[in-house]
């Protein structure tokens, strides 16, 4: 069921009044009971595969939350007892059996992911070898992806790691934790929620609030906009140069990428505003998924200010376990003995950075372009880690790099480098991507550039450009304070005709109209 | 303490330490930042610190730093 289409907003709608009709502490398994619903539309195969991951990650948990909370006992209980050797001695046995149940949830559920998302990748690449010396070939298996499976695995692998860590205890209510991996409005493209932000508010009891719900229409209606009048009448274009590399080259390479990072932003962000709003209508706050990403001065901004919760996800559970572990002291001691103290420390860390980007590629689709993307970034990172000092230098013998005009300059340097990196998403095949951006410089590829021919009338240009517009000046409004403040302090007959102004907007310059199903989220295919 | 300020101005020579308490929040040190400090905490003060321990609250200030690192070698 996509958020833009009549059946989703029928849902929305009968949910609200039972929602806010039911006694209250029956709230939240009605919660669980609408999301079930809205995962049946999905398919019913598709409900065994989240039940699996909610079954095991929330055995797994309560056995890890009771082995420590048994270590704890004990430990009080025996402190008198224990000589400082033997204390360990039962940290260490104790802990092994915690690390037992950590390990097996994470490789069922990491099991199912891979063998759902990444074995048809495999066979390619097996096939791809095979054919160096033989005629033979493995079949490629037919396996739907489930519906949101790597948002819930990420985010139930991160709440059994928060429990391993003791961060905090157990839920011990198997409905309860049910709802909290498949709460349905951010079920299909995040944010990645953690337990300890969510859990509050996603079990208390919500009286009826008009501000509230009218805070959430106002986000949703934002986030449809976003999608339907910006991102969908960009996909007409962007879809068509996609589409057809051989024929699109030169010019249209250029517009092309510039017009992804538009529709990439208006697709996703709109999406997340439907998501939030939805949850904020039904009483329940989510944390934001961007800091106006496109004001990023640096990559590495950039990524503190896009898809925010997968980044941290990505940095709390894999980029800091692995450089703080055992094996990486090993390894940076072996550096340091073989290239000295300053290049010695930083290859473990380069090195968990480069599992951390080749995995970010990796979850974002089984495919050589989505990897490539991954690690490109990684390159660039790196190197402007490594360029830091000269920036350092830079900075403080040019008095102009610190003039608004400079921050405009690096602003516009680093949407350009996103967009060129966009670039790998768009292709399947990596040969692809790097003949069109090729094109892009060779002048005779440029011949017949028309915006004419990309099934765009002057009228949808005018509308992308009005579009396009409206969210740089919420954007740049809101560096200064919330607009959604400003609109909420606004009488309510005022509030009604702007919310009502944007229907009527979305209503006539939606791409297909509201009744239809529009395309697909950018982010679902992740 | 003055170790570890020590190895915080060596890391950002430009920031001042003691009066600084939103290290994390304020994107002042970033992830690469803290896996620099942790091996330098780990060299000087001879701790464990794991990726259980890496919290904003925990390398928000100096004072937060040093308050972690006295926890771990109680517990230790």
């Amino acid at each position: 069921m996509l958020f833009t289409s009549y059946s989703f907003i029928a849902f929305l709608a009968v949910l609200l009044v039972l929602y806010y009709l039911v006694p209250r502490r029956f709230q939240a398994p009605l919660l669980l009971a609408a999301s079930c619903v809205f995962y049946l539309f999905a398919g019913p195969l598709f409900l065994i595969y989240i039940a699996v991951t909610t079954v095991t990650v929330y055995f797994a948990g309560l056995r890890i939350g009771d082995g420590l909370k048994a270590q704890s006992a004990y430990i009080k209980e025996h402190k008198a007892d224990l000589s400082p050797e033997e204390k360990k001695a039962y940290k260490d046995s104790a802990k092994r059996v915690r690390t037992r149940w950590l390990v097996l949830a994470l490789v069922i559920n990491l099991g199912i992911l891979a063998a759902v998302k990444y074995l048809n990748f495999a066979i390619s690449n097996i096939n791809g070898i095979l054919s160096l010396f033989s005629s033979a070939r493995l079949d490629f298996l037919s396996i739907a992806l489930p519906l949101g499976i790597s948002y819930y695995t990420l985010q139930s692998i991160g709440y059994l790691m928060d429990v391993y860590r003791g961060a905090y205890e157990p839920e011990r209510k198997l409905w309860r934790f049910a709802l909290f991996i498949s709460f349905f409005p951010q079920l299909i493209q995040g944010p990645i929620s953690r337990y300890s932000d969510l859990s509050p508010t996603l079990y208390a009891e919500h009286p009826f609030d008009m501000n509230s719900l009218l805070r959430g229409l106002e986000r949703v209606l934002w986030g449809f906009f976003k999608k339907l009048v910006i991102a969908d009448r960009i996909f007409i274009a962007v879809g068509e140069i996609i589409g057809d590399p051989a024929a699109y080259r030169g010019g249209f390479i250029l517009f092309g990428m510039f017009l992804y990072t538009v529709e990439l932003y208006a697709d996703f962000t709109g999406g997340i505003d439907i998501t939030i709003g939805v949850a904020q209508m039904l009483g329940i706050e989510l944390r934001e998924n961007f800091n106006r990403p496109y004001f990023s001065t640096s990559l590495k901004e950039y990524w503190r200010r896009w898809h925010i919760s997968m980044c941290s996800w990505f940095r709390d559970y894999l980029f800091y376990p692995v450089s703080t572990s055992r094996w990486m002291s090993r390894f940076k001691k072996w550096n340091v003995s073989r290239f000295g103290q300053k290049v010695g420390k930083r290859i473990p860390v380069y090195a968990a950075s480069f599992i951390v980007w080749f995995s970010t590629g990796l979850w974002h689709g089984a495919s050589w372009n989505f990897i490539f993307w991954g690690l490109l970034n990684w390159a660039v990172l790196m190197i402007s880690e490594e360029l830091e000092p000269l920036y350092d230098r830079f900075r403080k013998a040019v008095p102009f790099s610190q003039s608004f005009g400079y921050k405009i300059f690096m602003m516009v340097r680093t949407f350009c480098l996103v967009a060129v990196m966009n670039l790998f998403d768009c292709y399947a095949l990596l040969s692809d991507t790097l003949s069109c951006l090729g094109s892009i410089f060779i002048p005779s590829a440029w011949q017949g550039f028309s915006l004419g021919v990309l099934g765009l009338s002057a009228a949808d240009y005018i509308v992308i450009i009005a579009g396009c517009a409206l969210m740089l000046l919420v954007s740049i409004l809101s560096v200064k304070g919330d607009v959604r403040e400003q609109i909420a302090k606004k009488p309510y007959a005022v509030r009604f005709v702007l919310y009502f102004g944007l229907f009527i907007i979305i209503l006539l310059m939606g791409v297909y109209g509201i009744g239809y199903d529009s395309g697909q989220f950018i982010y679902n295919r992740f | 303490m003055d170790q570890l300020l020590e190895i915080l101005s060596n890391l950002h020579p430009d920031v001042d330490f003691e009066m600084e308490d939103r290290l994390i929040d304020d994107a002042i040190l970033d992830s690469l930042d803290i896996v620099d400090l942790i091996t330098a905490i780990s060299d000087e003060f001879d701790v464990t610190i794991t990726a259980k321990d890496i919290m904003p609250e925990n390398f928000n200030s100096a004072e937060a730093m040093y308050d972690l690192i006295q926890r771990i070698r109680d517990e230790e």
